[in-house]
């Protein structure tokens, strides 16, 4: 693949000599309006890299905050093309920092995976992270989005050993994930010794950036983290400030866009002062 | 595909599909677990020594075989074919559900596990599963939507008693799918220690495969015993699907049996028409949830629906891939049964031949009301009466206006 989008970022944080800070929110949650008004946002808030998750009746991998921003968001009729649509506006105004869409297989299945990958490049979508296909089935996703442009991240956990992670790498482009813990996301046993050396035997078969996630939720988590780690990936916390700014009826209020930018903030200071003494 | 050609009987594939369906969408996390299973399964299927425990507590625990019954009494009600019931309703926890719970739990053990995770809807594999757990002294969790835990009183305290811990699940409708994603979500959090005990032919590789092979012994009695008491095989074959596993474990062995026509019965609900339904081959479409590619109730933007039947048992929107790849090369007829027809059926048995079915068999009983008297006296239809009803009576009492 010719350098994206997501190539780019993670070079230039490293030029900065700091790991990348990515953000993940729902499409869509707590309503279409007010997640457009987070999404363009978030960049100035100090986010480098956006995940977008697409909502799925059947979040499997996720913990209660995650499972609780699909509802928000399926409650409010986010789909797949208001997704997308998302995605267009917020290039109209930012051509550089790389959105990944998110999610699980099956709403991607029903639209074919091979149109799907299409309209997602030409909505302005740099990568794919998809949580329930692995390797063994590459040439049903990850092989089209690859040729239609669009990064496939993979997943690497716990429990992917030294013969699985070749397999796991090898279609594997922009970067790496690596989820902290074995777990849902969320968890709260983060164990920054153990991710190092997982982030380190990562790094021996891979030139790619490696992102960490799962269970990162403060500056000082992102702090530690990014010593090693090519990225932080953030989630459940930024969801669930959305859900504490909430109304008693479940609306957006005023503070809505301000407690995600401003938790990105601070996040984001964490990421500057990772590789300081 | 070529080695299918001869037999419908051999599959999945290497990879876990039966055609396109089937195979292995789980998280990365998941996948060395799921490799381990295969390889272990793999290693139990070779070895006599496993069989041979199997068989034993089959015959001594569960109580198998399960007789194969000539429903007199019906057969003239209906005035068409002779049907027989495979009486697995008879098994040791009342239903075909304890066939791969001894199964299942012998592998984890062979696997070194000393967690059980399950997830049920109705509790009939609940039950099962703390039963087997019981029986081999591990700790067991099952997961069970927080509807179904309310509707399904009688069993939530069984399980209980047998020294289950229920864990609610409030996510989505809070039903039988929902209890899966949580079932997963623990296997993902647990991953050494824990075995997740399926309880119906789906999910990743080679979960179908491996649940199909302990429900077959239903199929391959009811083989030997047609043919002692007819000298022949039957015309057809009748059975209730919801994941699928009791009829699978009926039909599988006689799938290369020409002359069998094959019937699967799903949950019709209130009618197709709407979404208060189960029929998933019927009225749904491919995707890909919960592991597997099979046929699903779902949206155009690929989100699942809920089901609705009035039997927890087959209130689920998916079904196992090797129905889906049965209806798809035209061996099984899925035909749909809506909930009053169900509860007609639940009512004849009952008072025609003393046998009070689950609201599932009460399903595959509605079919067999329909098809019998279309065909000759001298044919012969078996149906899978695969649970008893007692769980059942506080649900038709109320349908009916009874006041228990």
């Amino acid at each position: 693949m010719t350098e994206t989008r997501i190539d780019r970022r993670f070079k230039a944080c490293a030029d900065q000599e700091r790991p990348a800070l990515v953000t993940f929110i729902t499409a869509g949650d707590p309503d279409l309006e007010t997640s457009q008004a987070i999404l363009n946002a978030l960049p100035a808030a100090g986010a480098d890299v956006i995940e977008l998750g697409m909502p799925f009746s059947d979040p499997m991998a996720e913990g209660i905050p995650i499972q609780l921003a699909t509802q928000r968001a399926l409650a409010a009729g986010q789909t797949m093309e208001k997704t997308f649509q998302m995605v267009r506006r917020f290039r109209e105004q930012d051509q550089d920092t790389p959105i990944i869409l998110m999610g699980y297989y099956n709403p991607i299945y029903v639209r074919d995976p091979k149109k799907f990958v299409v309209d997602a490049r030409e909505a302005g979508v740099d990568g794919l992270i998809v949580v329930d296909i692995p390797p063994e089935a590459d040439d049903e996703l990850c092989i089209p989005a690859v040729e239609a442009g669009v990064n496939f991240i993979r997943l690497a956990t716990p429990t992917t050993d030294e013969k699985r992670l070749p397999a796991v790498l090898a279609n594997t482009s922009g970067f790496v994930y690596y989820v902290s813990v074995t777990g849902i996301t969320g968890s709260s046993n983060l164990n920054a010794t153990d991710v190092s050396a997982a982030v380190a035997r990562i790094k021996s078969h891979t030139d790619l950036p490696v992102a960490v996630g799962f269970g990162v939720k403060t500056a000082d988590d992102a702090a530690a983290i990014g010593k090693n780690a090519d990225g932080v990936v953030v989630g459940s916390v930024l969801v669930n400030a959305i859900r504490d700014s909430l109304d008693d009826a479940g609306k957006a209020t005023d503070n809505t866009v301000a407690a995600v930018t401003d938790l990105v903030a601070s996040l984001a200071g964490g990421v500057a002062r990772a590789r300081g003494a | 595909m070529t080695s299918l050609a001869n037999s419908m009987r051999n599959g999945p594939d290497e990879r876990g599909h039966f055609g396109i369906f089937g195979g292995r969408y789980v998280a990365e996390t998941l996948m060395p677990l799921i490799l381990d299973l295969e390889q272990a399964y793999e290693a139990a299927k070779a070895d006599p020594e496993f069989a041979a425990e199997i068989a034993h507590l089959n015959k001594h625990y569960t109580g198998r075989p399960s007789p194969l019954y000539f429903a007199e009494r019906l057969t003239e009600h209906l005035g068409g074919a002779k049907i027989y019931f495979k009486r697995d309703e008879l098994n040791h926890t009342g239903s075909h559900k304890i066939n791969n719970c001894l199964g299942q739990i012998l592998l984890a053990k062979r696997m070194g596990k000393t967690r059980i995770i399950a997830e049920t809807g109705a509790g009939q594999h609940g039950v099962a599963t703390a039963t087997v757990c019981a029986r081999f002294g591990l700790p067991c969790v099952v997961y069970m939507g927080a509807t179904d835990v309310e509707r399904q009183k009688p069993n939530v305290f069984r399980m209980k008693l047998l020294g289950a811990e229920i864990v609610p699940v409030t996510a989505g409708a809070g039903t039988l799918k929902d209890a899966m994603n949580e079932a997963l979500r623990d296997w993902v959090t647990n991953v050494d220690d824990t075995y997740y005990l399926i309880g119906t032919a789906a999910g990743p590789h080679p979960y179908p495969e491996m649940v199909r092979d302990f429900q077959s012994v239903i199929g391959a009695e009811t083989r030997e015993q047609m043919l002692e008491a007819e000298g022949r095989l039957p015309d057809a074959l009748v059975a209730a699907v919801g994941g699928g596993s009791n009829a699978i474990g009926l039909f599988h062995p006689f799938l290369d049996d020409d002359g069998v026509k094959i019937y699967g019965v799903e949950a019709g609900g209130r009618g197709l028409e709407g979404e208060e339904h189960c029929a998933s081959l019927t009225a749904g479409k491919p995707g890909v949830l919960h592991g597997n590619r099979t046929y699903l109730l779902q949206d155009d933007d690929g989100q699942i629906l809920e089901g609705h039947s009035i039997s927890a048992g087959l209130d689920y929107p998916g079904i196992g891939p090797e129905h889906s790849w049965l209806k798809e090369i035209g061996r099984v007829n899925y035909v749909p049964i809506m909930d009053d027809e169900a509860l007609e059926a639940f009512q004849l048995l009952t008072k025609v031949e003393g046998i009070i079915p689950a609201l599932e068999p009460a399903h595959a009983l509605a079919h067999v009301m329909k098809l019998a008297p279309t065909m000759s006296k001298d044919q012969i239809i078996v149906m899978n009466l695969c649970g008893r009803g007692d769980k059942d009576v506080f649900t038709v009492g109320n349908m009916l206006g009874f006041d228990l």
